[in-house]
């Protein structure tokens, strides 16, 4: 029988342009045009570059087989199922898939504020690609799973943000196609959602159905899959049994400064760049049990809007260790510059953990939601620390770690 | 979707995706047609406090400004008919062409975050925005029923057969010209606001004010180049007796809707492929 998925030499290019605009105007464009006919009669405009987000990918999946895929930020993960989803082109290769593909890169995509619950379920299966008849064979049960039935003639702008992600997934895990290719959509929810959805993930994946499954959650990726792919630089750097290649990955480790990818054109505020320093202000790869550090964000603010950012700190496992956020703090928002640099001095005593993983993200006034949210943006490890010594971890999460906050003004 | 149908056609995705695909995915793709279509009409009616009424009243009250200020201060000629039922029958497709056009234009962008995340061939959205407006004109045609018996026109077989020639015409180059600009707004956003500024000028350079025969015989095929001209000129002289259809004109304005919405497509299909890399 012939593989399900069949991945050649699939690639992916970015042209990526350094001039930092939201977006074009068709006066610009037509200004440049002006200006520099020549070059653009010729195709090429000197301030681009190409970025292979993808490069040679080749893999096959057998019917069947949950397949899990891990690699760094910016390692072609999202690129990938990006091509598999059909929402965007390769530049080179193919990909064959036999069978029916509903594809998660989101929960909730389409929903609308102004319909109710019901209609939302109506709509949202049909963008995942479920039929109307489908979807009413199984609508009581996925009311039932969201545990919503007394708000299912409400429109969802009156729902907490709970209830949402619980409907959002619920109409998610009822989809039956044959190939079913998620990104990331667990980390949604209260912990007991979670645990649910986890177990509807594993009851899919247990049925027969082939996934194909991205996720910053080891844990979850080597409960769910039995073969695994580790994508670096758009490329297969490691493909085989889930827990080989789980340790490559762990391995590989360190990667102690998060750099956002080029993209086309900005059109709203992220994070462009984390490091960690000392004191001093000297770039550090390793941290050094209970010295004070800084870690430092270059942001982005093509929109000039007030922003804030948060920083969540883990374990190598992804044990949570402490937090730092902006508004819970109580500071103002950021100062409104186009790029800028902040920096936050945390002093934590003896840290007790090996490894340190960083989650970083970047949210409007109030936080919430997320404009930029990087999982594991930052692992390094932690020398001369306290392990054996057995002292008491940091108390329990959430607990917010107070921080020393500056900012600069960075130029462009 | 019948499962075994796609069961045994297996997706190939490569650089440089074929047409046929293109058509059979649109088939495909049906009920998530039907579906947004249902979402649009149902948010339309619900987001607004006179809901219905809108589709009954912007007319209405452009039929009656026309009328004081075209047709009694400014004195513009009607061929001979009452001035409000006069402005109305071009109004009603002008209101339709319009909506559907600034409706189709805005749908890329309006959808940016459903681009992103699921793949269906693109298409679908400006023709559901233009199906939506399809339901405002059904209600202000029933005005227009009412302005009919009010002055007591009787309609000829021929004109009510050529009503569905009309919307299909009305249809195809809203659409095609919708596609095109939504193509456009999705790289240069300053399309959004250079929209109603166009349509604006198109209102004028389409007979709703006045009749095409106020304007001088040898301009007058530069008129008919706009398809909304042979739909309103044929919709008034069947509807209002004024005279016989002009079928070269509204042969033409099918020709043109056609290359439009073709044009449309391809305009479209040559750069679906990057939009969620750039929107």
């Amino acid at each position: 029988m012939k593989p399900i998925i069949e991945v050649k030499n699939l690639s992916k290019v970015y042209n990526i342009s350094h001039v930092r605009k939201p977006y074009h105007t068709l006066r610009e464009d037509l200004i440049e045009v002006a200006k520099t006919p020549i070059r653009f009669l010729r195709g090429h405009r000197s301030d681009k570059e190409e970025f292979w987000a993808l490069k040679d990918v080749s893999f096959d999946v057998k019917q069947g087989e949950v397949l899990g895929i891990i690699g760094r930020n910016g390692a072609g993960k999202s690129t990938l199922l990006k091509v598999l989803s059909r929402i965007t082109e390769p530049t080179k290769g193919s990909a064959v898939l036999r069978g029916r593909v509903a594809s998660l890169l989101e929960v909730g995509t389409g929903f609308h504020p102004e319909l109710t619950g019901r209609d939302n379920i109506y709509l949202n299966g049909a963008l995942l690609g479920m039929s109307r008849k489908e979807i009413s064979r199984k609508f009581d049960e996925i009311v039932d799973f969201a545990e919503i039935e007394k708000f299912l003639d409400t429109p969802v702008k009156f729902y907490s943000s709970g209830m949402y992600v619980r409907l959002a997934f619920a109409v998610a895990a009822h989809l039956e196609p044959d190939i079913l290719v998620i990104d990331e959509v667990l980390a949604v929810g209260d912990m007991q959602f979670q645990q649910k959805s986890l177990g509807k993930m594993e009851e899919i994946s247990k049925g027969g159905r082939t996934v194909l499954f991205v996720s910053h959650n080891l844990s979850a990726i080597s409960s769910l899959c039995s073969r695994a792919i580790l994508l670096r630089d758009g490329r297969v750097a490691s493909d085989g049994a889930v827990t080989l290649v789980i340790k490559e990955y762990m391995d590989s480790g360190v990667d102690t400064s998060y750099q956002a990818k080029p993209v086309k054109v900005l059109s709203k505020p992220r994070i462009a760049e984390v490091w960690l320093e000392t004191i001093d202000g000297k770039k550090v790869t390793q941290l050094k049990s209970g010295d004070p550090f800084r870690l430092v964000y270059e942001l982005d603010n093509p929109t000039m809007v007030p922003l804030e950012i948060a920083a969540a700190f883990f374990d190598g496992l992804r044990r949570p260790l402490w937090n730092f956020s902006h508004a819970m703090q109580g500071l103002n928002t950021l100062p409104t510059d186009r790029r800028l640099r902040v920096g936050l001095e945390f002093a934590p005593p003896q840290l007790t953990v090996s490894d340190l993983i960083v989650d970083l993200a970047l949210g409007p006034k109030g936080g919430l939601p997320y404009i930029d949210h990087i999982v594991d943006g930052i692992r390094c490890q932690v020398i001369d620390n306290q392990e054996k010594l057995v002292l008491p971890r940091y108390p329990e999460w959430p607990i917010l770690c107070p921080a020393i906050i500056d900012y600069k003004k960075v130029k462009e | 979707m019948d499962r075994k149908e796609t069961t045994f056609k297996p997706i190939v995705i490569k650089a440089n995706r074929e047409a046929p695909h293109y058509w059979a995915d649109m088939w495909r793709y049906r009920e998530l047609f039907y579906f947004l279509t249902w979402r649009d009409i149902k948010v339309r009616y619900k987001q607004t406090a006179f809901g219905v009424a809108w589709a009954i009243l912007q007319p209405l009250i452009l039929m009656v400004v026309f009328s004081l200020f075209f047709g009694r201060v400014v004195g513009i000629s009607s061929d001979g008919v009452p001035y409000p039922i006069f402005a109305y029958a071009g109004l009603l497709f002008w209101q339709f062409f319009s909506g559907s056009l600034s409706k189709a234009s805005g749908s890329f962008v309006a959808s940016q975050g459903i681009l992103q995340k699921i793949y269906f061939p693109r298409l679908i959205l400006p023709l559901s925005s233009t199906l939506v407006s399809l339901v405002d004109f059904a209600m202000a045609a029933v005005v227009f029923a009412g302005l009919m018996i009010y002055y007591q026109f009787v309609p000829t077989l021929l004109g009510i057969l050529l009503v569905i020639p009309a919307i299909l015409i009305t249809v195809l180059t809203a659409a095609g010209l919708g596609t095109i600009l939504a193509t456009l707004n999705v790289k240069y956003r300053d399309v959004g606001h250079a929209l109603p500024f166009f349509i604006q000028l198109l209102l004028f350079l389409t007979p709703v004010i006045y009749p095409v025969s106020l304007v001088p015989e040898r301009f007058r095929w530069l008129l008919h180049l706009n398809p909304m001209t042979g739909v309103i000129d044929s919709i008034r002289a069947s509807f209002l007796g004024l005279g016989d259809v002009n079928w070269g004109s509204l042969g033409t304005a099918f020709a043109i809707s056609l290359f439009l919405f073709v044009f449309g497509y391809l305009y479209l299909r040559r750069f679906e492929s990057e939009f969620a890399d750039i929107i």
